[in-house]
Parts: C-alpha cells; sequence; structure tokens
C-alpha cells in the first residue's frame, strides 16, 4: 500500500462517511473500508475505473468534478479527499469551495512542483519537471494547473481556508526533518488535512 | 432448454386502482440452481414488450428464438446461471400466459378485455412477492431490471426492504416525464381509434386492432432508437430496387421497411389491450408520491444496495433521469455504484452485449453470488 494511504488513513476516524473525488481504481476507499470501516463513494469520471471499482466493491459514482457537487448536501460527509487530483482540475478555487462545503473536513494530496529536483529541472536544464510524482510530458500531461507548497498555503490563507495538519514525504515516501524543516524544498508530496470555520 | 410453468394464486390479490383479483396465474421461468436457503435467487422484471421467457429456449415450434436477455443470463454470462438462481415472470396484465386481458374471467366466462383492471407497479411487485412465497425465497439477492423493468427493481427495495439485498436499476427513470407520457398517449390514441378495436371487445368480433398497435409500436420503437444511431443503420438509403423516388407513399427508405417490419412482427405476437394497460402502469409509477414528492424518502426506507446505469444516447430514459435516482439514493446514504456506459443504440442499449455494461453487471453480480453462497454455505 502507498504510504501516502496509510497517512490519509491514520487522518480517518473510523466508521466515518467519505466521499472521494477522483476515485481512481478505488484502493483508497478500498482500504479505508477495510481498516477504518468508512461508509460513502467514490467520483470518477473514466468508465474503466468506475468498472475497477465496482469489482472491488466500492460505491463510485460516474461524474465529472468540474460540474460540482450539487448531487451532495451541505456538511454531509465527515471527510472529502482528492489525492492527486487538485493540480489536474480546472476549476481548483470552485472545488475547494465544493469540498469543503459538502464535507466537515477536507484532505487533499498533491505533487510539491517546488520540490528540488523540480527546479533544478527548470532552473539549470531549462525544462519542463518530469519525475515519480510528475510522471508526464508538458504535451501529455492531465495536469492543468501546478503549484508548490508555498503556493497552496497562501491559496488557504487568502480563501480562510484552516490548515489543521500537514505531512510533507520526500522523494523516498518518508517523511524525516528534512521535508519537516523545508517542506517547499525536499518535499516531493504534500498532505493537508483542512477546515473551515 | 427451458419450459415455462405456471403458479396458481386464490387469495385475492388487493390493487391500487381499488379493485381485486379474486385469483390469477403467473408464467414464470427459472435458470440455475436455488442454494440450500435459496438465497441465490434473483428476478428479473421485465419491460413493456417483455414476458417471463427472458433466457434460454424452449421446446416448441418457437425455439429458434431464444429469451430475450439471453445475451446476459446463462452458464457463465454477467448473470451467472452456475452460481444464481435466476426467476422471470410474465406480469400481471400481460398476454404471455399470466392473468391479464386475454385471459377468462371467470364473472363473465368471457375474455376480461378492457374490463381488466389497470394494474400498477406496486401491484406486479406485490404479485412477483406471493411468486416468491411460492417458491420459498424470503429475500432476492437481486432485483434486475432495465427500464420498466428497473421501476420495478426499485419498487421492490421500496415495497419490501428485508427482501431484496441488491436492486439492479438500468436505463430507467424515477417516473415518466410529461415527453415521455405524451408518447404513451400517442400510442394508447392510435389503438384506440382504430376500427377494430371495439371498445377493447375485439376478441368478440374475431379481429385485433392490428393498425393502432402497429403504429403504436412503429412510435415506441423510434424512442428506443437514438438518432445517430438511426443514422448509422439507414442513414437515408433507399430499399433494394428502390433507385429513385416514387413520388407517393410506398416503403421507399429503408428506415421505413425496418419500422413497418417491427409493427407488423409485434403484433402478430402482442395484445393490444396489455400494451395500453403497460402505458398506463409506467404512466402512473412515482414512488416519490407516496412519500411528499421526496424520492430520496421513498429510498431511506430500503435496505438494498443499488446498481444504477444508464446509456450516453437513450434519450427515452435519458442517463439525467438515472442521475436523479442515484442523487435520491446518495441523500438517502443508501449504497449505489452509477456508471454512463457509452453507447449509440439508445433506449435499447440495456438489451445489448456491450462489453463495459455487461463486465459492470458481472463484476457487480459476482459479489452478489459470492455473498450469497457464502451466506448459504
Amino acid at each position: 500500500m502507498r504510504p501516502e494511504l496509510e497517512l490519509i488513513s491514520d487522518w480517518i476516524r473510523p466508521g466515518a462517511r467519505v466521499l472521494d473525488l477522483g476515485c481512481g481504481d478505488g484502493a483508497l476507499l478500498a482500504y479505508l473500508q477495510k481498516y477504518r470501516q468508512i461508509t460513502g463513494y467514490g467520483l470518477e469520471i473514466d468508465t474503466a475505473n468506475t468498472l475497477k471499482c465496482i469489482q472491488a466493491g466500492v460505491n463510485v459514482i460516474h461524474a465529472d468534478l468540474e460540474a460540482g457537487l450539487a448531487d451532495f448536501g451541505d456538511s454531509s460527509f465527515d471527510y472529502v479527499i482528492m489525492t492527486q487530483t487538485l493540480q489536474a482540475v480546472r476549476h481548483t478555487e470552485a472545488l475547494l469551495d465544493e469540498m469543503l462545503r459538502v464535507g466537515r473536513q477536507g484532505i487533499v494530496t498533491f505533487p510539491n512542483f517546488g520540490f528540488w529536483r523540480h527546479r533544478v529541472q527548470v532552473a539549470l536544464q531549462g525544462l519542463m519537471p518530469v519525475g515519480k510524482t510528475l510522471p508526464y510530458q508538458w504535451y501529455d500531461t492531465p495536469n492543468v494547473h501546478l503549484f508548490t507548497i508555498r503556493d497552496f498555503e497562501e491559496l488557504c490563507r487568502r480563501k480562510r481556508i484552516d490548515i489543521l495538519e500537514r505531512t510533507v514525504l520526500d522523494h523516498a515516501h518518508q517523511a524525516p526533518l528534512g521535508p519537516r524543516l523545508w517542506p517547499n524544498l525536499l518535499g516531493e508530496i504534500a498532505l493537508y488535512r483542512l477546515g473551515r470555520a | 432448454m427451458v419450459s415455462p410453468q405456471t403458479a396458481y394464486f386464490t387469495e385475492p390479490l388487493a390493487l391500487d386502482c381499488g379493485r381485486s383479483l379474486a385469483e390469477y396465474q403467473l408464467v414464470y421461468e427459472t435458470y440455475g440452481t436455488p442454494n440450500a436457503d435459496r438465497s441465490n435467487a434473483v428476478l428479473i422484471c421485465h419491460a413493456l414488450s417483455g414476458d417471463h421467457h427472458v433466457a434460454g429456449y424452449h421446446q416448441d415450434s418457437d425455439s429458434t428464438k431464444p429469451g430475450w436477455w439471453d445475451n446476459c443470463i446463462g452458464p457463465g454470462k454477467p448473470i451467472d446461471t452456475n452460481a444464481l438462481f435466476v426467476v422471470c415472470c410474465n406480469n400481471l396484465g400481460g398476454c404471455k400466459g399470466s392473468t391479464g386481458p386475454t385471459a377468462i374471467n371467470p364473472a363473465t366466462r368471457k375474455p376480461f378485455g378492457p374490463d381488466f383492471p389497470i394494474v400498477t407497479v406496486k401491484d406486479w411487485v406485490r404479485s412477483q412477492a406471493r411468486l416468491a412465497d411460492s417458491l420459498g425465497i424470503r429475500q432476492w439477492a437481486a432485483v434486475i431490471g432495465g427500464s420498466l423493468g428497473g421501476m420495478q427493481a426499485m419498487q421492490w427495495a421500496i415495497s419490501y426492504p428485508e427482501r431484496v439485498r441488491h436492486a439492479l436499476v438500468i436505463a430507467a427513470a424515477p417516473r415518466l416525464s410529461a415527453q415521455n407520457i405524451a408518447f404513451n398517449e400517442v400510442a394508447r390514441q392510435a389503438i384506440l381509434s382504430d376500427p377494430d378495436f371495439h371498445h377493447g371487445h375485439y376478441y368478440e368480433f374475431g379481429v385485433v386492432p392490428r393498425r393502432g398497435l402497429m403504429i403504436a409500436r412503429m412510435l415506441g420503437h423510434i424512442t428506443y432508437l437514438s438518432d445517430e444511431g438511426m443514422r448509422a443503420k439507414f442513414g437515408r438509403e433507399m430499399r433494394e430496387g428502390t433507385p429513385n423516388f416514387h413520388f407517393n407513399f410506398d416503403t421507399e427508405f429503408q428506415v421505413e421497411s425496418y419500422l413497418r417490419h417491427q409493427g407488423h412482427a409485434f403484433v402478430d405476437r402482442f395484445d393490444a389491450n396489455t400494451y395500453l394497460l403497460i402505458t398506463k402502469t409506467l404512466d402512473y409509477f412515482d414512488p416519490a408520491a407516496d412519500f411528499d414528492q421526496d424520492l430520496s424518502a421513498a429510498f431511506h426506507r430500503a435496505q438494498a444496495g443499488f446498481l444504477v446505469i444508464s446509456f450516453t444516447s437513450d434519450w427515452r430514459f435519458a442517463p439525467a433521469r438515472s442521475r436523479e435516482i442515484v442523487q435520491a439514493l446518495i441523500r438517502a446514504n443508501r449504497d449505489v455504484s452509477y456508471t454512463q456506459v457509452p453507447s449509440e443504440s439508445g433506449h435499447d442499449a440495456f438489451l445489448m452485449p456491450i462489453p463495459l455494461y455487461h463486465e459492470i453487471l458481472r463484476g457487480y453480480l459476482t459479489r452478489v453470488a459470492a455473498e450469497a453462497n457464502a451466506h448459504a454455505a
């Protein structure tokens, strides 16, 4: 299991009601069902993935996140999760708002564009970064918004979103001292637990 | 090979219209083998023109034609009869052996004809529950249906929450739209205005309202197909031997020929009074009406897990209608999965062996069967 999923799982209260935006093949929800006894749904746009979710026994709703979350009532979930999805949506701000309308808390993970290896590629090689968390070329990437940890926290401040918890993982997907001290430079993946007063 | 069976019921069945049926029979077929506690039983509900012959072949003269969903039901198929015990009945009011307008009214010793009560989806579900009782099935592993069959699956989950573990609702709608009702009304008027209709007593005159029923079927058929599907299949192709316009009303285009063929074939196998009745059954279906127009309140009492499937080019019961069902289920905190399957086949897609669609059914039902058979073991 990816360490990212275990870390998210640590943040989830047993028996919680969870909505996973862009749930892919349902691996996170299947994990949370097993280890946290959660209920809820995944939203997924790709039918190959909705099929995998159904095969895995995960509730999945075929939907386009860009159309918003109008089907879901205010505070109808304990957690709304977006793993490695925020950078791939067009209406980033609107979706963050929707996330914290529908969920009491939001959990977001994304690849940190400010990770030192990415900086090296841009600054020294003059190339858009390609790596483990950004595995695409500029012309075939599903990512439409690339941003850094500092960028994200600045947006949260401006939107009055509370950062309840943050974990930053390094290249080996561990969370040692380095990324904790210099997250925007040494962190490759950022995980946030968010709320709104 | 499969043979239809008949279940007789002598306890009167009270109907939504206020009348009751003193006695009635349901014709049904079964496929596969029940497990020890019959927890692997699934009910297939048929749509407007369907019947109990859902899979396999009959031994009689008709044996070249398999059941209407044979591509989906059988050993190793998505609804796998190696693991599931499949039951399908002809609904009350039908014309394939279950009590309906063509049956003899014991009170008059003549066919019921137009005097057969208009039954609702709730009435059907009630009668199917009695069939389940007679077969010793306490709880269905799944109730499955497309179109009007999907409406029965929903109604089952609402009417008998403790008797349905899963409801598979395919190409359905939570109720008919004004446009849906309007199409039904034109179909009805075609039949009612046929001079051979005789106020529904045509059996006594030795005729059938062929023209009316044929037009009704042709109209219905258009709503089952999609614009893109018809374009791909027929385009503006002329019939063979018709190189030029005749400037009259002969059948010139392929699509005309196809519709007439569909209409003719239907008249030979279906009863006009049943057609009228079932269009009203469709029009009346509205489970939210019993719950202050709140569909999620209706689903709140359901205990089943739901699988909802729609098809992109279906405009009779468009994907948006399935989304209404899904939204109500989410608001009722029910387990639900939903996929909109890409298809050019319009409403008819639910009968087509579309790989993604069948894989979804297979994936879902594999778990249903495992659950049922673990239960029994």
